[in-house]
């Protein structure tokens, strides 16, 4: 694979939730534009911490100190620096969580939300933006009649594609997913994983799963965490046929230890 | 060894059906005292109160305008106490709905955790202060204030009985709204914002809908609270029933009425005394609307999210 140009890039950056321990460390991980790239690795090792550092999430949550830098390109700006608004990097950043959660209004509003937010008022506009997300995210044949009924109605899976679709009508650059279908039976799962390969195309995707087969169909890239340091990272090909780390090939192979 | 299956005679399965049904029996009787004393008060008001219409038609009590069953030539226009009950209410919640819900907002998506443990007890202050102080607040320092701006409001007023009163029910409603917006699960306040919404865009748009069934319950509270509150409007808004909504003249409420003509002596049984049970029939029977229509609006939001 020919190297691609960069959409993002972490340099050295530690994070805690308290001063005193670091939950992520010193962390260096490009990610390259129009791709997929998983992050895997055991449960507590920093994922969705690290993940959630790529939309100032933990800025909701009291006073918190970011160390090192994710550039955000081609506008080369670091995003977590105090001077960067939060509010602007999710505008530019979108997020998938592991839970669906659409808001308690119709299904309609649920997409046009993040653009309302923007201040975009014109109806037209609005409507083409909503139908064209619904499409993206291979909602639309299923919800087109009933755009107007409350989107809690929709099954788990609809529920995650209308979440999918609701991050994509704002035209974010990048796309977070923080398990995006450990709450969803296989054919919801399948159905998401052909999207990503879809979405691509247009956004670039950076993933955590606890899913391997998943992060080796889907991603094109893959980063390997354990106990809050990256292992390692590279092409899913090689991560998953032949990795250079011991730790990796353990975990990959589930011998864990 | 493992124990088996216990014979249904035996006397330890015995001992512990006997024991659950105690339980439960107690139990049931607590939930039922509270039903039986809520029907034990409406029988008694509706025992005194249903006399008085054989002395008096429906049409005179709906439709007369004047309210003084004590005169020589008495007459019982209810709806003058209820026009008053009404503008008190009226003019109370336009204070204590905003602010309430403003002070909500703040407390549960703005401020910090420091604020806001020196804030709630300030603000439940509020609710600790008697009501009788708050009547003669309003009548010696609100109401020569508001006629600095208003020359033509009169010494006893509906207006500044209903802002104050207004004042303190401000406590009743911020706190049921704020429990219902801190109910409201992260993972939609998270999504909002990963939107790119603002806090208030959040609080306004996501928060206060998702928790519209509880805020709709803090709501009724207070209107039930407004109508029920006596001391304010007897001190403040003086004791003169008028069929009017100006809220720059006296007023008589029905709860203002009933001390009134408590606090002398009307012999039992006399047609003054069953006016006392009349005028709480009719304020029972409003709290009891506004508490059906809040339990409407309640499982028509619930019925909606599902
Ligand atoms: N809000 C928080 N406050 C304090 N510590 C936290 C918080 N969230 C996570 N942690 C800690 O940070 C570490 C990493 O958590 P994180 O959620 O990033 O793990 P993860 O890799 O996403 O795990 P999983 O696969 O189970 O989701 C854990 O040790 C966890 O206990
Ligand atoms: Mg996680």
């Amino acid at each position: 694979m020919v190297e691609k140009s960069k959409k993002a890039e972490v340099l050295n950056l530690s994070f805690g939730y308290s001063p005193a321990v670091k939950v992520i460390r010193s962390i260096n991980l490009p990610i390259y534009q129009n791709t997929v790239t998983a992050l895997i690795g055991p449960s507590g090792c920093g994922k969705s911490t690290l993940l959630r550092c790529f939309n100032r999430m933990h800025d909701l949550y009291g006073q918190v100190k970011y160390e090192g830098e994710i550039k955000l390109y081609p506008e080369s700006v670091n995003i977590l620096s105090s001077t960067v608004d939060p509010i602007e990097v999710r505008m530019k950043v979108g997020m998938v969580f592991q839970k669906p959660n659409p808001f308690p209004k119709s299904i309609f509003e649920n997409i046009a939300y993040g653009l309302r937010v923007r201040g975009i008022k014109k109806r037209s506009y609005i409507d083409d933006k909503v139908e064209d997300s619904l499409k993206k995210a291979g909602l639309w044949d299923e919800v087109s009649s009933r755009l107007h009924t409350s989107a809690a109605a929709l099954s788990g899976g609809q529920q995650q594609r209308l979440c999918i679709a609701r991050a994509l009508a704002t035209e974010p650059d990048l796309l977070l997913l923080d398990e995006p279908t450990s709450a969803l039976d296989p054919i919801s799962t399948a159905h998401i994983e052909e999207l990503l390969a879809e979405l691509k195309k247009s956004v670039t995707i950076l993933m955590v799963t606890h899913n391997l087969h998943q992060a080796a169909r889907t991603a094109d890239y893959t980063a390997f965490m354990y106990l809050g340091d990256l292992i390692e990272f590279g092409e899913s090909d090689q991560i998953f046929t032949n990795p250079k780390e011991q730790r990796t090939e353990n975990y990959i192979t589930g011998r864990f230890g | 060894m493992k124990e088996g299956f216990s014979d249904p005679k035996s006397f330890k399965r015995r001992a512990r059906e006997v024991k659950e049904l105690l339980i439960k029996s107690i139990l049931f009787c607590c939930a039922a005292s509270s039903v039986l004393i809520t029907f034990g008060v409406v029988w008694t008001l509706l025992k005194e109160a249903l006399p008085f219409f054989q002395e008096v038609s429906f049409g005179q009590f709906l439709f007369d305008t004047e309210w003084t069953p004590l005169f020589e030539d008495p007459k019982y226009g209810i709806m003058t106490l209820v026009s008053g009950t009404l503008l008190t209410t009226f003019i109370a919640l336009t204070v204590a709905i905003p602010l309430g819900t403003i002070t909500a907002v703040f407390l549960s998506e703005y401020c910090s955790a420091n604020v806001r443990e020196i804030l709630k007890p300030v603000l439940e202050l509020l609710a600790a202060v008697p009501t009788v102080v708050y009547g003669y607040f309003a009548l010696l320092f609100v109401t020569p204030l508001l006629q600095k701006i208003i020359p033509d409001l009169a010494s006893f007023n509906a207006l500044s009985a209903g802002l104050v009163m207004g004042v303190m029910i401000i406590p009743y409603v911020s706190s049921l709204t704020e429990d219902a917006m801190r109910a409201v699960p992260v993972y939609l306040r998270e999504g909002s914002l990963a939107l790119g919404a603002s806090n208030f865009q959040t609080s306004f748009k996501v928060i206060v809908p998702s928790a519209f069934s509880g805020i709709a319950s803090a709501y009724v509270l207070g209107i039930s609270r407004a109508l029920g509150e006596t001391m304010v409007v007897a001190i403040a808004a003086g004791l003169q029933p008028r069929l009017s909504f100006n809220p720059l003249e006296s007023t008589e409420t029905l709860t203002a009425y009933i001390v009134q003509v408590s606090m002398g002596d009307l012999p039992q049984g006399s047609i003054g005394y069953k006016t006392i049970y009349v005028a709480g029939s009719v304020l029972l029977l409003f709290t009891l609307v506004f508490n059906l229509i809040g339990q409407r609006i309640r499982s028509r939001v619930e019925k909606k999210a599902k």
